[in-house]
């Protein structure tokens, strides 16, 4: 179990000050000058060395992704652009930091900005995050007051600018392009790769989108050192990690902790256990509504991290780990994420658009039984026409739950279809 | 450039090439509708998947994808495309079962059928059945005007026409609007679209969501002959295609042509064609006591003959109008030569060119394909919007293409003219004081262009004022070996071919307007008016003896004393040489009506009644003649060299130029000749305009 000296967020939970003096306290903008001074490369090193893999989902090293910008500008300006969008169902870490610890993401918008030659870092938040929004716009008043930010950022002789700007409410823009798009003021549509951003990202120069967590980290890992930071969990899954844990535990919560943690033990410490105790697990959704829902059986003695969910046909995701006791209607609950996706689709490509409301109507028959037994396969090849054919990953991410939902529970959603057709059939006679 | 291959087949294409163009080099078919080689890449129909080995385990959007972005093999093999392997197969049978879950089974009442590409790829791609048994999604229609017909239910948002009409014809007034299922194609206002060329959208449609309103179940497109032509609503000679079944022209649709139109059409070309069918000159007439009486050919050549031989030469005159072939044109000009008659003009309009000036003096040297050279460009007194719609899209593809930094200025009749301009005024003033920060641009530029309308022209101080225009274009450096920007803009398409065939009055002959003053003396008694009618024919006087030949019950016709009734331009075969001084042949697609003749054989039976037999029997004859007379005639498709010397010698005339503001020659882009002012869909057009004016005026 994570120690609390090692504690990357030390106001998630918002008991303390949330502002500049709390953040000073909690030992945050501490030596940031430092850290610039040591130069881009070594920051890109660094991170690189620590391990950090993404936190928005897809799990690509931060330190990785850094270094696809360009050394030298060729006269267009780089943007940091930090992906606050947070909208998949089950994940609720960057509000968090937004609301409580918004100095960390400040610092490191500096940090990272710094280290990809960009003078300007955009902050998209969620249409629906109003407190929040209110909070990071306050904290980054605070930093330029300090001269934190602005020219010559904390004495750094770095010039940083940070905006604020807030989303409309749409999943689709926390598609880094879409992200993008809707930041230039157009619709918020996904746009095809390559280019990838790093090369034509925002307003066509380069830009690295990442997510609010894997920002907020970075000043910590610079003044802590990498090896620190990838001490904790195993190779290719190192670091803290902020787990969010809903459904039908006792204490559902947002808690830091190490990667590659037993999932029993996230559990059992952070929950309070599972809601009628440990044989009433059904399923777990490990992370965020888009990844695979898992059987109790399978997760049981998982490993949270990206590799520990990969080898159970699941995905590590955002870390939101959606529980499901046995009072759970399964079929229902992935007919509501498929609604979910239907409903975010943004209706740019054909599979996406065309798909996603077929498989929904298709889900809405089987919550019921309202369907043959034949369509359970059709529904599983319909998601397979879907995924890897979109231009985004929406279209993926309306697969897998569908998919999964067949490959681990057929067997329930064959009785509910036996079920309705003998109450039919007696109704019929 | 790069080598890929393709379906084991090795090719070497350029690297900047999309993957689904170097598939086509090396000869596989990729089903697409989305992409258009004139659009921007959306990449959202995902029809064009495409396997690429080595890359991710899914396929590939290869109308996205530049050949540049593929990765080598590990020791270097040039990357490895399929496009029937059966990743691929099966990508394309689900995209496809995507398109059609929608998409409303009715076809056998849906006016794309035959010439759909959803139709034809779901016969090539598709599966057969249909496992999708929930209810199809129902979208209402939309109102685009008059012209484009919608049925939103078929609509699989391609987006080629939000695109083709933001970026080619330069409105932001289509969208796409909702998310996922919802979303749907609209105006968003329900209003009407105000481009000039937004009919392209029609054939841009890949299903039956955008169909032609004013065809809308006329006819099948098996059932319909094909002809190839020309196009006369302005001076651009846009290729088109014209559709007929039987006698009747049933629309008109664009050919490619790179040099001209690219694939482009303006919608008074497209939906001119109910104007054809109405207000048609069928059957000789002659004027008795002050009324119209129906005429056999002979009792009408007769009236004209009896008048023409009680009349001295230099009392007759003629005039061409702006939809008049070279043949027929010849055929006028031959037949005046031979009664004696100086008088003759083909410029009704009134414009200053003269082919005594060169051949430079009066075409749009520049070509229209060579304005994506320009790199800056002045226009005085043209609004090629309204004057050569399919121009003005090639002047914004310019604009475009230099990343909106294309200095263009603008000395006329403020105009909106769908990308930005500096305007510099509407007097001449602005033109003999040139704004130093223009002068400067174009100076600065390699192939400044220098676009002179009409606008200038035809007012009393035209010759000044062309002297003057081309002073500036030399002082800029715009005629240059290898590049002469000096370009007139034509309205009319009979207009180049006229003055190339020295179609002016000859020693001591009369031209436009001095026909119109002598006939008001009493001193012209007789004119000959080849559908001529945009020239002031009530300012002539009562005593002349008017002869209309031409096609539509118009202002030349109701002024005229005998009526012979000749063939519209698509009744006929004929010669145009549009306002680049490319030489192009129309040819006949369906015949005149009634007892209506083509224009040459009207004056070639009317020489022999005259006494002045023309020496030629037939169309051939008369070519071989003109050709003799006139050898660039025979370089079809060509643009014979103009020696921009006469640029120079333009300069070098000056001339007084007179204060008043420039004024629009087309004053209403949809009624600019007989036939569109016969065209319902015209007038319908027309008056939506202006409403459209009145509403933004207030």
């Amino acid at each position: 179990m994570l120690q609390d000296k090692d504690r990357i967020f030390t106001n998630i939970y918002g008991r303390q000050d949330w502002g500049l003096q709390g953040a000073l306290k909690r030992g945050q903008w501490d030596g940031t000058k430092d850290i610039l001074a040591k130069g881009r490369d070594f920051i890109i090193k660094e991170i690189q060395a620590s391990g950090l893999r993404g936190r928005g989902g897809a799990g690509f090293p931060t330190g990785l992704k850094w270094s696809f910008m360009p050394k030298q500008s060729d006269g267009r300006p780089h943007y940091l652009v930090v992906n606050a969008d947070e909208s998949e169902p089950g994940t609720c870490k960057d509000r968090e930091i937004l609301r409580h610890d918004p100095h960390t993401l400040i610092e490191g918008c500096l940090v990272a900005g710094f280290a990809m030659g960009a003078h300007a870092a955009y902050i998209y938040v969620r249409g629906e995050f109003v407190r929040e929004r209110e909070h990071l716009q306050a904290a980054v008043d605070q930093a330029y007051d300090a001269g934190l930010l602005g020219p010559n950022a904390c004495g750094s002789g770095w010039d940083m600018d940070v905006y604020v700007h807030h989303g409309a409410g749409a999943y689709i823009c926390g598609e880094e392009t879409a992200l993008l798009e809707s930041l230039e003021g157009k619709k918020g549509q996904p746009r095809m790769k390559p280019p990838f951003p790093a090369n034509v990202g925002l307003y066509g120069c380069p830009t690295t989108v990442n997510n609010v967590e894997s920002i907020a980290v970075t000043p910590t890992i610079m003044r802590r050192g990498a090896a620190w930071f990838s001490a904790f969990g195993r190779p290719n899954n190192t670091g803290t990690k902020l787990f969010m844990i809903s459904g039908h535990v006792n204490t559902p919560c947002v808690v830091e902790e190490e990667m590659g943690i037993p999932f029993k033990e996230l559990i059992e410490k952070h929950a309070g256990g599972v809601r009628g105790g440990w044989d009433n697990l059904l399923a777990v959704i490990p992370g965020g509504a888009s990844c695979p829902i898992v059987r109790a059986d399978q997760i049981m003695d998982a490993q949270m991290d990206f590799d520990g969910m990969r080898g159970i046909g699941s995905s590590f995701g955002t870390g939101g780990l959606i529980v499901m006791d046995k009072s759970t209607d399964v079929i229902a609950a992935i007919a509501r994420i498929s609604y979910f996706f239907r409903h975010e689709s943004c209706g740019q490509c054909t599979p996406c658009r065309e798909g996603t409301g077929w498989m929904w109507r298709v889900m809405e028959r089987m919550r019921q039984g309202n369907a043959r037994r034949e369509e359970i396969d059709m529904l599983f090849q319909v998601s397979k026409q879907i995924e890897g054919h979109t231009i985004c990953a929406l279209g993926d991410a309306a697969a897998w739950p569908v998919q999964a939902l067949i490959r681990n529970f057929r067997p329930v959603i064959e009785a509910r279809i036996d079920d309705y057709v003998a109450a039919q059939g007696i109704a019929a006679e | 450039m790069a080598k890929l291959i393709v379906d084991g087949i090795e090719v070497d294409v350029a690297p900047e090439l999309t993957l689904l163009q170097a598939c086509e080099a090396a000869g596989a078919e990729i089903p697409r509708f989305c992409f258009h080689e004139r659009l921007s890449v959306a990449g959202n129909c995902r029809m064009c998947l495409v396997e690429v080995k080595g890359g991710p385990p899914k396929p590939t959007a290869s109308c996205g994808m530049n050949v540049r972005d593929l990765r080598p093999g590990p020791n270097g093999e040039p990357p490895v495309v399929l496009t029937n392997s059966p990743m691929v197969k099966k990508a394309r049978e689900g995209v496809m079962e995507f398109l059609l879950i929608n998409h409303p089974l009715d076809c056998p009442i849906c006016d794309q059928g035959g010439e759909c590409d959803l139709q034809d790829q779901a016969m090539a791609y598709g599966v057969s059945g249909s496992r999708f048994f929930e209810n199809k999604r129902a979208v209402e229609d939309k109102y685009l005007g008059p012209l484009i017909k919608t049925s939103m239910n078929r609509c699989i948002h391609c987006t080629r026409c939000v695109r083709f009409t933001t970026e080619v014809a330069g409105i932001a007034e289509m969208g796409l609007i909702s998310r996922g299922e919802d979303a749907e194609i609209t105006s968003y206002l329900e209003k009407a679209l105000s481009s000039e060329l937004q009919g392209n959208v029609i054939d841009l449609c890949p299903v039956g969501a955008l169909t032609s309103k004013p065809y809308a179940f006329q006819a099948r497109p098996w059932e319909l002959t094909k002809t190839e032509s020309i196009d006369v609503m302005d001076a651009v000679g846009s290729a088109v295609r014209v559709d007929a079944r039987g006698r009747e022209v049933m629309r008109v649709l664009p050919r490619l042509n790179e040099a001209v139109n690219e694939e482009w059409i303006s919608d008074k070309t497209r939906f001119i064609w109910d104007g054809l069918r109405t207000q048609r000159l069928d059957r000789p007439y002659v004027k008795v006591d002050g009324r119209f009486r129906a005429a056999s050919w002979q009792d009408a050549f007769t009236a004209i003959a009896t008048r023409v031989s009680s009349t001295a030469p230099d009392r007759i005159g003629a005039i061409a109008g702006d939809l008049a072939s070279v043949e027929e044109m010849f055929a006028l000009r031959e037949l005046m030569a031979a009664l004696g008659v100086a008088s003759v003009d083909g410029r009704q309009d009134g414009t200053a060119l003269h082919p005594k000036f060169g051949r430079a003096s009066y075409v749009f040297n520049a070509s229209i394909a060579g304005i994506e050279e320009a790199d800056a460009i002045l226009m005085i007194g043209a609004d090629p919007r309204h004057e050569a719609s399919v121009m003005n899209a090639r002047i914004r593809k310019r604009w475009r293409a230099a990343g909106g930094k294309l200095p263009i200025f603008t000395i006329g009749a403020p105009v909106d003219l769908t990308y930005p301009h500096v305007h510099l005024g509407n007097d001449p003033a602005a033109l003999q004081q040139l704004d130093a920060a223009a002068l400067d641009a174009l100076k600065a530029a390699q192939k400044p262009l220098i676009i002179v309308g009409q606008g200038a022209l035809v007012r009393r101080d035209g010759l000044a004022l062309l002297s003057l225009a081309a002073k500036v274009a030399t002082e800029v450096g715009a005629v240059t070996d290898g590049w002469n920007g000096f370009s007139v803009l034509h309205t009319a398409a009979s207009r180049v071919g006229a003055l190339d065939l020295g179609l002016v009055p000859g020693e001591g002959g009369r031209d436009v307007a001095g026909m119109i003053d002598a006939s008001e003396k009493g001193e012209l008694d007789v004119l000959f008016l080849l559908g001529a009618d945009e020239f002031g024919a009530q300012h002539l006087g009562p005593d002349t003896f008017v002869v209309y030949i031409g096609s539509h019950g118009d202002t030349g016709a109701h002024r005229a004393d005998v009526i012979l009734p000749g063939a519209a331009y698509t009744e006929k075969s004929g010669t145009f040489v549009n306002t680049e001084g490319r030489v192009q042949m129309g040819n006949r697609a369906a015949f005149p009506p009634g007892e209506a003749r083509e224009d040459w054989a009207i004056l070639r039976a009317l020489s022999e009644v005259l006494g002045r037999r023309l020496p030629f029997d037939s169309l051939a004859q008369l070519r071989a003649k003109l050709y003799a007379a006139h050898p660039a005639f025979a370089a079809i498709d060509t643009i014979p060299a103009a020696d921009p010397s006469a640029v120079a010698g333009l300069a070098a005339l000056g001339g007084i130029v007179r204060p008043e503001p420039f004024l629009p020659v087309v004053a209403d882009f949809y009624l600019t000749n007989p036939i569109a002012r016969a065209s319902k869909v015209m007038a319908e057009c027309s008056a939506l305009a202006r409403s459209g004016r009145s509403i933004a005026a207030e």
